[in-house]
C-alpha cells in the first residue's frame, strides 16, 4: 500500500484554483520531492494531506485513511513541519517539545527521555532550557525536526525544510533527512523550490506548476522525458571556423549551433553525434571532444516552465 | 485535553495581564469592603447577613464590590480569551499544534477550562480576602447561611466571567488580529454595561412615556419593557442574579416587587427560594456562553490551518 495516494486532487478559493486535478503517489521508504515555483500548489497540497484543508475534489488516502474522515489516525503517524514554522517563545526548547508529548499522550516519563534525545539528534542538548525566543532561524528549523520525530512517525512531510538556512545547516539538515530514510525506514515527503537539494536526496520527485503534476519520476527518468524533446551535445575540435558551423547547421534534426569560445554547442531533435563527426573531420579539423550533455534538474525544470 | 489544560492555566498563572488585573480588582475590591466594613462596623453581631452586605454596600464614594466585579470583570474575562487562537495563528504555533493527535474543539475547550479555572482561583483568593478582612475590623465570623450565598454568589460571578471568556474566545477565532478582537472585545463590553441601559430607557421612553399624571400601570410598563430590554444583556442577568443572593430579602423584579416591598415588610427568603428566582439569569448566561461556544466552533472547525 503506497503512503500517499491522491487521485484528482483539486483545490479552489474562490475563483482561485491552488490545485488543479493532482495525482500523487509516495510510496513507503522513500523521499519524495515536490518541487514547483511560488505559488505552484504544494503547501496546499501538503495541508489536505493533513486534514488542515478539505479539497475542492478528489480521493486522498494517507497510509490508508482518509485526512478529512479520519484526521486523528494520519496525525498519530504522520510528522509534519510547517512552512512558517512557530514555537512558544517564553517557554524553552524542552517546555515545547514536551507540549507536544502531551499532546499526542506520551507518559511523563517517557516524554522527557524522548525530547532528550530527539534534542540530541539535532544537535540542540546544550540550549535545550534556553527560551525558543532566543533561537536562530536555523536552530528553530532543527528544533522543528526534533518536533516531528517527537511522536516517531512513519510518515513525515516538511515544507521547504531547507528555506532561510545556510548552506551548511541546509547540507546538515538534508543529512539528517536521509538518515531518517534509512536508519529508521520513514517515508518523506518534502516540498521546495531548491532544485539542487532536491536533486541530492531525493529518490523521485514531482514537478507541480500551477496545481498540476507536470512530471514524476526519478532524476533519470525527468532528464529522459526532456531529451526525447531535444539534446543538446558539446563539440570541441582543433580549429573552429564559420565553414564547420554553416556545415553543422546543415545536418538534417539541428535546431541550433552555438559557438561558445572553442567549444560548439549543438541541439538537436536526435541523436545526431555521427553527423557531426563526419562534418567536423570533412571540415579538416580534428575532433578532440563530442559529447552528450546529461541534464541537471535545474535544467529540466527551467525546461519545463519555458514551455 | 489536560495537555492543553495544564499549559494554558500556567500560561495565565504567569501572565503580567493576569497578575495585573488580580492587583487591581484585589486593591480596589479591597478598598471597597474595607469601606463597606467601617460603614458597617457599628451593627451588632446578629444583625442580618451583614457579611454580605460587605459586598453590596458602598462607602466613601467607591462603587460596592458587586458593583465593580459587575463591571470590570467582563474585562478580565475578555482579556484572557482575546488572543487565545489569533495569537497562535501570528506565532505560527497553530499548525504545529493541530498537526498532534488532538481535536480542535478539545483545544478550545482545554484553553476555555484553563481560562475560567484562572478566574476562579482569582474570584475566589479575592472573596476570601474581603471575608478575612471583614473578620478583622466586624470581630466576628459568618454564619452559615451567610458562608453558603457567598459561596453561591461566587460560582454566579465565575459563570459571569465565563461568559466573556467564551466571548472573547469567540472573537479571537473571528478576528485575526488581537488588536481588532481585543477592540471589537471592549466595544461589546461597553455596550453592555453603558449603552444598553441608556439604550433600554430610550425604548422604554418611546413606548411608554411617563408624563406627569399617568397611572401606575404606565408606570409598570414602563419598568418592563426596561426590564424586557436589560434581559438581553449579560451584565443585567449577573446583577439580578447577585442581587437575589446577596440580598435575602430581594423577592423579584420589576415595580410590582418594589410596591410589594413598600407596603409589607419582608423576611429574608431562604437560599432555595432565592435560588429559584435567579435561576432563569443563571441559565441565561449559562447559555450566551453556549452561543459563543457553538459559533466558535462552526467558524474554527472547518477553518484552514495556514501559517503565513
Ligand atoms: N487562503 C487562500 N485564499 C486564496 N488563495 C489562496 C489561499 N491560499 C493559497 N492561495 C493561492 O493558492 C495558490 C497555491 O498556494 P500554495 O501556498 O499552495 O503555493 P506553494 O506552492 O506552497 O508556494 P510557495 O513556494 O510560495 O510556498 C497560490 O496562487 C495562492 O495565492
Ligand atoms: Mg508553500
Amino acid at each position: 500500500m503506497p503512503v500517499v495516494e491522491a487521485r484528482g486532487l483539486k483545490k479552489y478559493y474562490d475563483g482561485v484554483v491552488a490545485v488543479d486535478g493532482l495525482d500523487l503517489v509516495v510510496e513507503e521508504g522513500e523521499i519524495y520531492g515536490l518541487l514547483g515555483p511560488n505559488g505552484a500548489g504544494k503547501t496546499t497540497t501538503i495541508l489536505i494531506l493533513l486534514g488542515l484543508t478539505e479539497p475542492t475534489a478528489g480521493e486522498v488516502r494517507v497510509l490508508g485513511y482518509d485526512p478529512a474522515r479520519e484526521p486523528l489516525k494520519v496525525k498519530r503517524v504522520t510528522g509534519y513541519l510547517p512552512e512558517n514554522l512557530g514555537f512558544y517563545d517564553d517557554l524553552s526548547a524542552r517546555e515545547n517539545l514536551l507540549y507536544t508529548a502531551y499532546l499526542n499522550r506520551i507518559p511523563e516519563r517517557e516524554a522527557r527521555k524522548r525530547v532528550t534525545e530527539v534534542l540530541e539528534l539535532v544537535g540542540l542538548a546544550d540550549v535545550a532550557d534556553r527560551r525558543v525566543g532566543t533561537f536562530s532561524r536555523g536552530m528553530k528549523q532543527r528544533l522543528g525536526i526534533a518536533d516531528v520525530l517527537l511522536k516517531d512517525p512513519k510518515f513525515v512531510i516538511l515544507d521547504e525544510p531547507t528555506s532561510g538556512i545556510d548552506p551548511e545547516g541546509a547540507v546538515q539538515i538534508l543529512d539528517m533527512i536521509v538518515r531518517l530514510r534509512d536508519e529508521r525506514g520513514m517515508t518523506i515527503l518534502l516540498s521546495s523550490h531548491l532544485l539542487h537539494q532536491v536533486q541530492r536526496i531525493c529518490d523521485r520527485m514531482g514537478i507541480i506548476h500551477q496545481g498540476k503534476l507536470v512530471a514524476q519520476g526519478t532524476l533519470g527518468e525527468l532528464g529522459a522525458v526532456v531529451e526525447a524533446g531535444e539534446m543538446s551535445f558539446e563539440v570541441r575540435t582543433s580549429r573552429v571556423d564559420e565553414g564547420l558551423l554553416e556545415a553543422l547547421r546543415g545536418i538534417e534534426g539541428v535546431t541550433a549551433v552555438e559557438r561558445e569560445g572553442d567549444l560548439i554547442r549543438v541541439r538537436a531533435s536526435a541523436d545526431v553525434r555521427p553527423h557531426i563527426a563526419r562534418a567536423v573531420i570533412e571540415s579538416g579539423a580534428d575532433l578532440l571532444e563530442l559529447k552528450g550533455h546529461t541534464y541537471t534538474l535545474e535544467e529540466i525544470y527551467l525546461r519545463y516552465f519555458q514551455g | 485535553m489536560s495537555a492543553v489544560f495544564w499549559k494554558e492555566l500556567a500560561d495565565h498563572l504567569g501572565s503580567k495581564r493576569f497578575v495585573i488585573f488580580f492587583f487591581l480588582i484585589l486593591i480596589v475590591g479591597g478598598a471597597s469592603t474595607y469601606l463597606a466594613a467601617q460603614a458597617l462596623s457599628g451593627t451588632q453581631q446578629g444583625a442580618e447577613f451583614i457579611y454580605l452586605r460587605l459586598f453590596t454596600v458602598s462607602g466613601g464614594g467607591l462603587p460596592s464590590f458587586l458593583g465593580f466585579l459587575a463591571f470590570f470583570g467582563p474585562l478580565i474575562g475578555v482579556v484572557l480569551g482575546f488572543d487565545a487562537i489569533n495569537s497562535e495563528f501570528n506565532r505560527g504555533t497553530v499548525s504545529r499544534v493541530l498537526a498532534q493527535p488532538i481535536y480542535r474543539d478539545w483545544w478550545i475547550n482545554g484553553k476555555f477550562l484553563a481560562g475560567i479555572t484562572a478566574l476562579a482561583i482569582a474570584v475566589a483568593s479575592i472573596i476570601l480576602i474581603i471575608v478575612g478582612l471583614g473578620l478583622y475590623i466586624l470581630g466576628f465570623p459568618p454564619d452559615g447561611a451567610e458562608i453558603s450565598r457567598t459561596a453561591m454568589f461566587f460560582v454566579i460571578s465565575v459563570v459571569y466571567l465565563g461568559f466573556w471568556l467564551s466571548l472573547g474566545i469567540l472573537f479571537s477565532i473571528v478576528f485575526r488580529q488581537t488588536a481588532t478582537s481585543a477592540l471589537a472585545s471592549i466595544a461589546v463590553w461597553l455596550f453592555f454595561t453603558l449603552f444598553l441601559y441608556m439604550l433600554a430607557g430610550l425604548v422604554a421612553d418611546q413606548v411608554a412615556p411617563i408624563k406627569p399624571g399617568v397611572g401606575a400601570d404606565v408606570f409598570a410598563k414602563h419598568e418592563s419593557i426596561r426590564d424586557l430590554v436589560l434581559r438581553f444583556s449579560p451584565v443585567a442577568l449577573y446583577e439580578e442574579a447577585t442581587t437575589a443572593i446577596l440580598i435575602p430579602n430581594y423577592r423579584g423584579l420589576g415595580i410590582a416587587a418594589l410596591l410589594q416591598e413598600v407596603t409589607i415588610p419582608t423576611s429574608p427568603l431562604p437560599l432555595g427560594q432565592s435560588l429559584l428566582i435567579v435561576w432563569p439569569q443563571l441559565v441565561g448566561l449559562v447559555a450566551l456562553t453556549s452561543v459563543c461556544f457553538a459559533i466558535s466552533y462552526v467558524i474554527f472547525m472547518r477553518r484552514e490551518i495556514r501559517s503565513t
